[in-house]
């Protein structure tokens, strides 16, 4: 399991982030991510990359539709809150879309769920002003 | 299985301080959890709880290296006549010592990135203790009991 890391100095390794597979669709102008898997400390700062790409390409707003991640945890919220604070600095409208239900409570418990514009679906958060 | 919860963990497992075993812990957590009788949604919280208080380790107690030893145990305590299913895990560590009066989860109400894995743990365990280990290292003990069939129904957040 060592491909995993990199020595960072004699005895001590240093973790390698794992890549979290996301689709990128564009649909009526607007940037849809659709990450697949869990979201955890591992896969966090692949998905912060695909987040900031998407926010800095241009598209006046960008849906992420979580409906393919059954597990997330704070590295992922934090990702999220911080992909709001440059989206609104961007100007781009950012939205979730498709939380299940077990992602959508840890919104909750962090009472992070009324910072964000979630939506049903890919087509509401599409047509959401 | 085991009736009672002594001194021998009934599950323990040494792991690296890599986050790419998370996923595996937090399996073993949720599995165990249902079978002593929780319902689903506590099933996730616990893994989570559990996986954030991993990461809390490797992020900070270990500043991210990951080949230093973090050993997870576990108590389970079955439903019976007389009380509800619980469980008990204890997350061992060689990190650096903290005062544990410096370890409070951050205010809410100031929505920004990093800082909720304590508040989670807090949220979803009923009992958490940090303690420092001998000679090295911290302890956090946590402690989980099986909400009754009325308290599970609502997804409503506890109040803190």
């Amino acid at each position: 399991m060592n491909r995993h890391r990199t020595l960072r100095k004699k005895g001590e390794f240093q973790m390698q982030d794992a890549a979290l597979p996301v689709r990128i669709d564009s649909l009526d102008g607007v940037t849809v991510l659709v990450p697949r898997g869990d979201i955890d400390m591992s896969r966090a700062p692949s998905f912060r990359e695909h987040v900031r790409r998407a926010i800095n390409a241009g598209a006046p707003k960008v849906v992420i539709d979580l409906s393919e991640v059954e597990y997330m945890d704070s590295s992922g919220l934090a990702t999220l809150v911080e992909a709001m604070r440059n989206a609104k600095q961007a100007s781009v409208a950012l939205m979730l879309c498709g939380l299940h239900q077990k992602v959508l409570a840890i919104f909750e418990i962090a009472r992070l769920h009324q910072f964000f514009k979630i939506e049903a679906t890919v087509e509401d958060a599409i047509a959401a002003s | 299985m085991n009736q009672t919860m002594g001194d021998q963990p009934h599950i323990r497992v040494e792991l690296l301080s890599d986050p790419n075993y998370l996923a595996g812990v937090r399996q073993l957590i949720a599995g165990v959890t249902q079978r002593i009788g929780f319902d689903e949604k506590s099933c996730s919280q616990v893994a989570l709880a559990v996986d954030e208080a991993l990461a809390n380790v490797i992020r900070h107690g270990y500043s991210r290296a990951c080949d230093r030893p973090i050993w997870v145990s576990v108590w389970t305590v079955p439903a019976n006549d007389e009380a509800g299913a619980y469980l008990r895990v204890v997350i061992e560590d060689e990190a650096r010592q903290v005062d544990t009066c410096d370890l409070q989860g951050r205010d809410l109400d100031d929505p920004k990135p990093g800082g909720l894995g304590l508040h989670i743990i807090r949220e979803v365990m009923d009992e958490v203790e940090y303690t420092k280990r001998s000679p090295r290292g911290m302890r956090l003990t946590m402690t989980k009991h099986a909400p009754r069939a009325d308290e599970s129904a609502p997804d409503a957040p506890k109040e803190g």
